[in-house]
């Protein structure tokens, strides 16, 4: 199973900076192993975020985003107290949602 | 001398201070721009994530005994974590000998957990327990961050330590006749871009030695000391040292002891 994420949200007037750090290989696809052969494409290939369970942002992401990847987005109107969830999903079904309380 | 060439000759002396001048100033906006990624890209710094593992190893029960590593003794009394990391390498009664962190891990894996020191130690970096090691040394080291280093010298094997690893560090050889000293033993100096620490004294110790473990964004891996120790005479080729191997504690020892009062900021990120 995945590793979790680190969420960190904090409020800062009406809106709330979310810093997402995910553990992920992001393997492109374009890589060669030792043997010369190719070493199949594993990377994440959705990104949803919700506040209190109502999606707020969705990401479509390729084999270009880097390995253990770094999110920051902010999310208007989002008060302390507040939930904010972040799943991801990769090209080979797993997935991972974890959650933070804004601060 | 006509006074149409002496105008010039004024014009090109003039176009030379310029050029110079530019010169300067793009070198500093080259070293700026680093510091500007690094500033941006450590506030999501991915050892982090390594630092979350490496809780969760050190309090899980695990091995052949099945138990935790939280009687670890890093030097500062069995299950001591804060602080511990800007005193090792330290002399360690129960062994009989300097250890630095990853070897006083082996120790405490095999002591503790049951687990085979020498076989973990004969794995590659990265894979099986040495992945563990690298959660473990993230960990152990953000618990210290902030804090000076200030490694022991009272023992006399702690001495003897620092003069073998201040001897490593200036032994030149391998094919292309080097030494840890070619590289760290001068103040600004670099590599391509990299600005290289003078590691014989302080700030230049400090910064280098306190930076390691840490994350490296190129290959999206956690390098411990001992992991740097060994590129570092990979870069030089030697042959690679034994992991936590005495000539490598010798030379933690050597530069941990030069970065006193020098402040951790491991597990740091660097390109």
């Amino acid at each position: 199973m995945a590793d979790p994420m680190r969420i960190r949200a904090q409020a800062a007037g009406d809106k709330t900076t979310v810093r997402v750090l995910m553990a992920h290989e992001m393997e492109s696809g374009q890589r060669k192993d030792a043997a010369g052969k190719t070493v199949p494409a594993w990377h994440i290939s959705e990104v949803s975020a919700a506040h209190n369970g109502k999606v707020v942002m969705t990401a479509d992401w390729g084999p270009a985003v880097s390995k253990n990847p770094f999110l920051q987005f902010t999310v208007k109107g989002a008060k302390a107290g507040d939930k904010i969830a972040v799943t991801w999903k990769d090209n080979k079904g797993d997935s991972r949602t974890d959650e933070a309380v804004v601060t | 001398m006509t006074k149409h060439s002496r105008w010039a000759l004024m014009t090109v002396a003039a176009g030379a201070t310029l050029l110079i001048a530019s010169h300067t100033l793009a070198q500093k906006t080259t070293a700026d721009g680093i510091a500007e990624y690094r500033a941006l890209l450590a506030d999501g710094n991915p050892a982090e994530l390594f630092e979350a593992k490496g809780e969760d190893v050190w309090k899980k029960q695990r091995g052949p005994k099945n138990a935790s590593l939280m009687q670890c003794d890093l030097g500062k009394g069995p299950g001591v974590v804060k602080g511990a990391f800007v005193e090792l390498p330290r002399y360690f009664a129960d062994t009989q000998r300097v250890q630095d962190l990853e070897s006083r891990l082996l120790t405490c894996m095999e002591t503790l957990q049951g687990l085979n020191a020498a076989e973990i130690a004969g794995t590659p970096f990265g894979r099986g327990e040495q992945a563990n090691l690298e959660g473990l040394v993230a960990w152990i080291s953000s618990e210290s961050r902030g804090l000076k280093f200030n490694l022991p010298q009272g023992h006399a094997a702690e001495k003897t330590m620092f003069e073998v690893g201040k001897r490593l560090f200036f032994t030149r050889g391998g094919t292309h006749d080097f030494a840890c000293a070619s590289c760290h033993n001068e103040d600004g100096k670099r590599i391509r871009l990299q600005d290289l620490p003078n590691l014989t004294k302080q700030p230049g110790a400090g910064n280098g030695f306190g930076a390691w473990p840490a994350y490296r964004v190129s290959s999206g891996e956690l390098w411990s000391m001992q992991r740097r120790i060994n590129d570092c005479y990979r870069q030089q080729r030697f042959p690679y040292p034994g992991y936590g191997s005495e000539a490598t504690i010798a030379l933690g020892v050597y530069m941990g002891v030069n970065s006193k009062g020098g402040e951790s900021i491991a597990p740091a990120l660097k390109r």
